[in-house]
């Protein structure tokens, strides 16, 4: 919402300092976004009297002016050339010497006109920014004396203050609801500024206005019938009929009014509504009676297929959800968002309608969503207007119409069906001080409420308040106490910490389980992403986004390693080559009823396996897929310990997480080779991804450190093809018993000396018994009752030499 | 024999000169004090059987001291070049050490953990819910008229079966509230969705961690307190707040909580627009509505709540300009905030 200082001020009758009304609007809950300064760059411009017209000697259309410009140190009347057929002795006009500077930055220079040198300019509206008119230049009417300053003569110096209006407050929406709350913050009054009267070649009709005439449904205007068929669309209708007006351009007053707050001029009439929009933010449409069938104004809901061609010239379809104000056949005008470009104010009109009126909020919301169409009208429709406030705001721009563009107006109607009252709500004030922690006095609250026009009245121990109708927000008993706390002030309240009891829901063990698996994560060298969760379907069971941003994010991720390969990507397309990245987040799935919801942990990586160092040249082995294992059985282990790693079914090289005594099926993790869009030179890549369980982990228990001396032993054996080292290891382990304290594989050798498809695996045994030290021969024993086994079982044998 | 006593202790100034001794200096203090033929302390030494036998002992004595004296500081000293000369020799000690790969974790996880840990301290513990919501926990519960200009802001995803993506955590609240009783405290971390297209300042999905104190007796004063006490743990003991009125469906008194501008300390400068605030989260009294929408009598308890986003303050507090640098997933940009300098 944009609000002009100068209208705030003639609402105030007081001046007003822009960063003061900033810090007041920001603590009342209006937050200023922005202040523009307006017409601050004619300061350089005076008030100057023309004391003489000649005509130019070497120009018919020229005339030479002798201008009183007033100033110091007697110098007298200049002589300046003028162009304007407008020019008149006696009067005064604004004028810029040489070497002010005119708005556009543009320095104005000494120069000769036909002949004839110009001391300075006499300017035209357009040339000070604030109009059209290039016709003639601009008359002033005023009695300050020749080299007044233009800007003292003429306060139209402005700031534009960008409010943020939050959604329940309607009531910011026009400047009388901003100097209301500026009112009870300055302890200053608002009144509406006198309307200037035209000018006199206008006519100018007072309003022979009586109050409107109230009726439920039906009625007659000046002639027109009016009839309201759609109350719950509309429960409260006014028209009145103006006869004679003279459409035509806004006087200065009205068009720069507007013009400050970003508003264009379009005419008198349009103006004069929009005026009063922007003042008591009431909506009104005026519409050209003589377009109008019947005459007849009927308000009724739209039939589904009714077409209109709104005012941006669009032919829009209407359906039986929409409210439309119609003539005795057809549509003119959208309910509350739109008119017809036909029933349009046009120059040629004499009689209009204006129309005042209150559409129901969630009607005009959805009509404007359905159309497409918002205009300042819907916006505040849909908000909430003051619906006891329509009387007061269409007299007055009866009024303003009647000011700039003449006319008469013999009677107004007010269809009101179902007429309330304003509401009244009780307020306790030991409740006030309940909920907001600190007592605030009775009177107080009485005069705070009272300042911004809450009529407050006591009731037994209580507060009867009656809420004005601009207040739409305002239903219940903890609205005032916000009221009160506001309009106070928050910084009234003490910031003192004061005990509390320990709430009763425990810390959530998901949280504590992510915490722990990340950290582990990022400590074995992996960087945390956070990748974008909407991506295209991955899988048949995607859950689908009905309104995307785009086909390309329509759907919910089901893994996270798609993503996180597309980051891969990004870091390729940096010119990186090593790249470890992991995340823990949420991914979706279908589910039998709605939406399963998972997380998850995912991991990537390639490169070099660690980073190169002058020691080793600069060669450094890239990972491969025992790099992956480890990071996999890690990732198991922290975020899986029911799984176990195996290798995965079918052709290609990677793992399976699977439940331990799960029948296999139950696959909760997965480890391999990935397919990426990559450069040349860039590094394999792999990834894993682990399903998180969330299990609260046993403290560890610690267990003896060893005191006797371990036996060690290497043995080479060579293995069958199909015989894994897993199955070995199976063997070694059942045949020694507790007493074989490690097991780890050494080396692995294909090639002479070892059967085609045959290979030889070394293993590196550590025998122990906590209790006793271990003697050789037992250790040997031990093995080849080791060996007999792994060559009966799985055709085994030791590597001979 | 006042002589070769008085010989003896001008040796022993000379043990001075061991320790700075290079290897050859070493080598000719040793040939000159303890040379086998002409070693000054060799020859003190060599003339005690000339000395009367009472004068032998206490020469003597003075002398096989000062002997060990020498012995050892040739050994040390000796010991010393040996271990310098193993490390120094042909190394250029500014070579680059070896380095390995580290890792760490995404700055809007620490920001979240960070606020989450601070509010462990005053007492709250962590609740979570689910990102695919019904719409009656994300907007309805929340006491969000239906069709309301209110919900605008929050343009929501929507799914299949009348499910949105949750646009806040608030829904964590009311989920809280339905299962347990007050006395209340919790924080909600967690990922929410807006429709609104990626741009530097806005991402259709972010973090927030939303909070919710309800018990007998709470008030505004302790809505203050608590969100001031946390602002002055996370953005440093000097920092001031200030609350402004603002709006949202489900509290009533609603705030605006700003704090003193951590960069310019108040001062203005680009960070804060100028005008020495940040506007850092919204906060609330818990509106009576939502209480009554989970069965939690208004008249009895209230509470208030708060939201904020973990990105928007890492934004502030690291000088992040766009928003979009957070998704990327730039090991250079990770790298950056893991507390270990580049990768």
């Amino acid at each position: 919402m944009i609000v002009s200082r100068r209208w705030l001020e003639a609402l105030l009758g007081r001046a007003l300092d822009p960063q003061d009304l900033e810090r007041r609007l920001g603590m009342l809950g209006a937050p200023v976004e922005g202040i523009v300064p307006l017409h601050q760059d004619l300061a350089d411009v005076r008030v100057a009297r023309v004391l003489e017209v000649k005509q130019h000697p070497n120009a018919d259309r020229l005339t030479l002016c002798l201008v009183d410009v007033g100033g110091s140190g007697g110098a007298g009347p200049v002589e300046v050339v003028c162009g304007a057929p407008n020019v008149q002795a006696g009067k005064k006009y604004p004028y810029a010497a040489v070497g002010a500077v005119l708005p556009g930055g543009a320095k104005l220079e000494r120069k000769k006109i036909r002949g004839v040198e110009s001391n300075g300019m006499l300017c035209s509206a357009k040339e000070l920014g604030l109009g059209e008119d290039h016709a003639g230049i601009l008359e002033l009417d005023t009695d300050a004396p020749p080299g007044t300053p233009f800007l003292d003569a003429y306060p139209i110096a402005d700031h534009q203050i960008v409010i943020e209006v939050t959604a329940n407050r309607p009531d910011l929406l026009c400047h009388k609801g901003v100097a209301r709350e500026l009112g009870a913050s300055l302890g200053a009054t608002i009144k509406l500024p006198e309307l200037p009267v035209g000018r006199s070649d206008r006519r100018t009709v007072g309003p022979n206005y009586r109050p409107a005439v109230r009726r439920p449904d039906r009625g007659a205007v000046d002639g027109v019938e009016i009839r309201l068929e759609d109350a719950e669309g509309c429960p409260r209708y006014m028209a009145a009929v103006i006869r004679g007006v003279r459409v035509g351009p806004s006087p200065a007053w009205l068009a720069g009014r507007l013009g400050n707050i970003g508003q264009r001029s379009i005419n008198n009439v349009v103006d004069a509504t929009n005026y009063i929009l922007f003042e008591l933010n009431q909506p009104l449409h005026a519409f050209d009676l003589a377009r109008l069938r019947g005459p007849a104004v009927v308000i009724r809901r739209a039939r589904a297929g009714e077409r209109i061609v709104t005012l941006d010239g669009v032919e829009r379809t209407l359906t039986a959800e929409m409210t439309a104000i119609c003539d005795a056949e057809r549509p003119t005008i959208v309910a509350g968002v739109m008119g017809s470009a036909e029933s349009e104010v046009t120059p040629a009109t004499t009689d209009l309608v204006l129309e005042c009126a209150y559409f129901q909020p969630t009607r005009i919301r959805r009509t404007r969503r359905a159309l497409g169409l918002s205009s300042e009208s819907s916006y505040r429709f849909e908000r909430g207007i003051d619906l006891f406030g329509m009387p007061d705001a269409l007299r007055r721009a009866i009024e303003a119409i009647v000011a700039v563009a003449g006319g008469e107006v013999r009677e107004a109607l007010d269809l009101w069906p179902q007429p309330i009252h304003e509401k009244t709500i009780f307020l306790r004030p030991e409740r006030v001080a309940q909920l907001l922690g600190m007592t605030v006095e009775r009177r107080d609250i009485e005069q705070l409420l009272s300042a911004i026009g809450f009529v407050v009245a006591p009731k037994d121990s209580r507060l009867a308040v009656q809420v004005p109708g601009w207040r739409p927000d305002v239903t219940h008993e903890v609205d005032l106490i916000e009221e009160t706390a506001r309009l106070k002030g928050y910084g009234a309240f003490p910031d003192e910490l004061r005990p509390y009891r320990p709430g009763t829901v425990p810390d959530a063990p998901i949280e504590r389980a992510k915490e722990r698996v990340r950290q582990a994560i990022a400590r074995g060298g992996f960087y945390e992403a956070r990748t974008f969760p909407l991506g295209p379907a991955d899988g048949p069971d995607a859950v689908e986004v009905l309104n995307p941003l785009s086909a390309e994010e329509a759907h919910l991720r089901t893994r996270l390693l798609p993503g996180l390969v597309r980051r891969v990507e990004h870091n390729w397309a940096g010119r990186n080559r090593d790249i470890r990245l992991f995340e823990v987040g949420t991914v979706f799935r279908r589910g039998t009823s709605g939406v399963a919801e998972r997380t998850a942990v995912a991991g990537v990586l390639t490169g070099a396996r660690r980073p190169p160092h002058w020691t080793e040249g600069a060669k450094v082995p890239d990972m491969d897929i025992w790099d992956l294992k480890h990071h996999f059985e890690l990732a198991v282990r922290l975020a899986a310990p029911a799984c176990h790693v195996q290798p995965a079914p079918g052709g290609a090289l990677g793992w399976v997480a699977v439940k331990r005594g799960g029948g296999g099926d139950d696959v909760g993790g997965w480890a391999g080779a990935l397919e990426a869009d990559a450069p040349v030179w860039a590094a394999p890549l792999f990834g894993f991804e682990v399903r998180l369980e969330v299990v609260e982990l046993a403290p560890a228990l610690y267990r003896a450190l060893p005191v006797t001396p371990p036996v060690e032993r290497d043995v080479a054996l060579v293995l069958p093809p199909d015989v894994t080292a897993e199955a070995v290891a199976g063997v070694l382990h059942r045949t020694s018993g507790t007493l074989l304290e490690a097991l780890d594989v050494f080396d692995e050798y294909r090639g002479p000396g070892i059967p085609a498809d045959h290979r030889s695996v070394a293993w590196h045994l550590s025998f122990r018994d906590p209790g006793r030290t271990l003697r050789e021969g037992e250790v040997d024993k031990i093995l080849a009752a080791a060996m007999r086994a792994l060559e009966d079982e799985l055709g085994v044998r030791r590597r001979a030499g | 024999m006042r002589d070769l006593l008085a010989a003896v202790h001008a040796l022993r100034e000379r043990l001075g000169e061991i320790p700075q001794a290079d290897e050859r200096r070493l080598q000719d203090l040793k040939t000159e004090i303890l040379g086998r033929k002409a070693g000054a302390l060799t020859k003190i030494l060599g003339d005690l059987p000339k000395l009367q036998p009472a004068d032998r002992r206490s020469v003597g004595a003075a002398a096989n001291v000062l002997k060990r004296d020498f012995e050892a500081a040739f050994a040390a000293r000796e010991r010393d070049l040996a271990r310098a000369s193993r490390a120094t020799v042909g190394l250029d000690p500014t070579m680059p050490g070896r380095p390995s790969w580290r890792g760490g974790l995404h700055l809007v996880t620490q920001v979240v953990a960070e606020i989450c840990d601070i509010f462990r301290e005053l007492g709250f513990t962590r609740a979570v819910g689910p990102e695919a919501e019904t719409e009656w926990y994300n907007f309805g519960a929340l006491n969000f008229p239906k069709d309301h200009p209110a919900i605008d802001v929050q343009d929501s995803f929507y799914l299949a079966d009348g499910l949105l993506l949750r646009t806040h955590t608030s829904p964590v609240q009311v989920r809280t509230m339905e299962q347990y009783r007050p006395p209340i405290r919790v924080v909600s971390p967690g990922q929410c969705y807006r429709r609104d297209p990626f741009d530097p300042s806005h991402a259709p999905v972010f973090e927030q961690v939303e909070g919710l104190v309800v018990d007998e007796g709470v008030t505004f004063v302790d809505l203050k307190a608590t969100l001031s006490a946390f602002a002055r743990q996370f953005f440093g003991p000097h920092t001031a707040t200030r609350f402004s009125p603002s709006y949202f469906p489900f509290t009533e008194p609603s705030a605006d909580m700003q704090v003193s501008c951590s960069v310019c300390h108040g001062a203005g400068c680009p960070t804060c627009k100028q005008t020495g605030w940040m506007e850092i989260l919204g906060s609330g009294m818990v509106h009576p509505a939502v209480l009554e929408n989970c069965r939690i009598d208004p008249e009895h308890y209230s509470g208030f709540a708060f939201g904020m986003g973990p990105h928007r303050i890492a934004m502030v507090r690291h000088g992040i300009p766009d928003i979009r640098l957070f998704f990327e997933g730039d090991v250079r940009f990770l790298a950056q905030f893991s507390g270990e300098g580049a990768p």
